[in-house]
């Protein structure tokens, strides 16, 4: 459900469970007798379009999900004008104005590879199809910077179950959209274009890994990879996978365009660890942006109770 | 002549003047302290470059009153290397030097960017008048070749240390090939 824009909502004025799973059943059965509606007018000759939802606006955030840290969240402002988003620039202060250029609609995701119901979805589907949840994650890109991203978006894991993988799907590629045109740094080599990135199913299935479709209470900037985007927390942030059109179920692992572009620096497991380092800088302390002194960085980001298991005997220094 | 030279003493501080500024009123951005980093370091490249290209400035349009220029450039690119040094010691590192040490012995943009800030210190502490005077002009041409080598140490720095896109250093480096070409070139042709 879409509204114009409300006052930031305090922590204090967050209603009780017990209310929110009434209200989510509610919604749940609203959006899915919508959704039904507008699948039907969509497939409608007359041609009717599903309502588009807009930069900015916010979003209807059934509830606060479970993995929230309460570290304070990084400023909107910050989070929103430091980015790393090569297909647009290099340089993080000048990818917010540059990527007012790229046109989130029309926008589709095609699902393929070893799955069972391979589709093209459209991304207002996709906006309709689950609950949306708020998720206060740590962020750790591998150059040495942090921040606490307050995410909106459904579980990958609840999707995956839809698109019903077959036994011998062992990983799932992301990829961004390729499109020169609104995106000047695809016309340079910096990276090899369009972006791939992968998980392995187990890492795709977690709980933690989300669809992000919002921040902050709103639907994403550009700049931080509207209209879709991957968040894997206790990964690297170039495993976050932006503006994403294509999600590939398939049998070997991926190559990733950092392990491509870099293979000695960039792994494809990329696990945040203040013992492995890149070759040319530490990774054991990081600068939480906004913040002057450095922290220790923690091993999965501080996520390791949730997701230490998945790694259990595997050398981490070789497989990074 | 004194005006030009009071411009240029204004006009090289004014990057400094300008991360001030924006310090106390826009912020500098998420990254506070990378901002101070790169932009001191920057500047003491684009100085060290613009002192570089003077003497053949000089040879060019055959004006005399750029070597007075000269040394106040090549001290401020002095003055922006420290700063980015006590930066990189003090906001990057917190003073902590067991972890400098580290990072001096580990990583290879480190020691050579410190080497180059090394190298430049002789050539600080010998620019005043006094000092061409006691070590006599030869030697104090010699010694202060050394800018070539300072100036290939923070190109090299720069280009150690970017993540991917080696644009921006290959333009320095550029730059710096063909001022010490054009070097070569003229000592060349002064030996014939």
């Amino acid at each position: 459900m879409l509204t114009k824009r409300p006052p930031d909502i305090k922590g204090s004025e967050i209603t009780d469970e017990g209310f929110y799973m009434n209200r989510r059943q509610f919604i749940a059965t609203t959006l899915a007798i919508t959704g039904f509606a507008s699948t039907l007018s969509s497939t409608s000759d007359a041609g009717e379009k599903l309502p588009t939802i807009k930069r900015g606006l916010s979003l209807q955030v059934v509830s606060r999900g479970g993995f929230s840290t309460d570290e304070k969240p990084t400023s909107y402002k910050d989070a929103t004008s430091y980015n790393n988003f090569y297909e647009f620039s290099t340089s993080k202060e000048g990818i917010a104005e540059l990527a007012r250029s790229l046109r989130t609609r029309p926008w589709t995701v095609t699902v393929e590879g070893h799955v069972k119901r391979p589709k093209v979805y459209d991304i207002d589907e996709l906006l309709r199809m689950f609950p949306l949840e708020e998720r206060v994650y740590r962020f750790r890109c591998v150059e040495g910077w942090s921040a606490v991203i307050p995410w909106v978006g459904f579980p990958l894991g609840e999707f995956i179950k839809r698109c019903e993988p077959l036994s011998s799907a062992k990983y799932v590629e992301f990829i961004t959209l390729h499109r020169p045109d609104e995106m000047p740094g695809q016309k340079t080599n910096v990276l090899e274009w369009p972006y791939l990135e992968g998980l392995r199913m187990d890492e795709a299935t977690h709980p933690l890994t989300l669809m992000a479709v919002g921040m902050y209470g709103e639907v994403l900037p550009n700049q931080n990879g509207a209209p879709l985007r991957l968040v894997v927390p206790w990964k690297y942030g170039f495993k976050n996978t932006k503006s994403i059109v294509r999600i590939r179920f398939v049998e070997d692992m991926p190559v990733t365009a950092w392990m491509k572009a870099s293979p000695k620096e960039y792994g494809f497991y990329a696990n945040v660890n203040p013992h492995v380092h890149h070759p040319r800088w530490s990774q054991a302390k990081e600068r939480r942006l906004g913040e002057l002194s450095k922290r220790d960085t923690l091993l999965f980001n501080g996520y390791g109770e949730e997701v230490g298991h998945l790694y259990t005997g595997m050398d981490l220094k070789r497989f990074f | 002549m004194n005006l030009v030279k009071s411009a240029a003493f204004i006009a090289l501080l004014l990057p400094l003047v300008w991360l001030v500024c924006q310090a106390l009123t826009t912020g500098l951005g998420a990254n506070p302290v990378e901002k101070v980093i790169h932009t001191t370091g920057d500047w003491a490249l684009n100085i060290l470059l613009i002192t570089l290209s003077i003497t053949p400035l000089k040879r060019i349009i055959r004006w005399k009153g750029l070597l007075n220029l000269r040394r106040m450039v090549g001290l401020y690119a002095f003055f922006y290397a420290t700063l980015h040094l006590m930066s990189y010691i003090g906001l990057d590192q917190s003073f902590s030097w067991e972890a400098i040490m580290e990072d001096v012995i580990k990583h290879n943009r480190i020691w050579v960017g410190l080497t180059a800030y090394i190298l430049l210190i002789p050539l600080a502490v010998t620019s005043t008048n006094r000092m061409v005077q006691r070590l006599g002009i030869r030697r104090w041409k010699a010694l202060h070749n050394l800018i070539y080598l300072t100036t290939a140490g923070g190109v090299i720095h720069y280009l150690l240390l970017v993540k991917r896109d080696m644009r921006r250093p290959m333009v320095y480096a550029s730059i710096l090939i063909v001022l010490l070409g054009y070097r070569l070139v003229v000592r060349r042709f002064n030996q014939r």
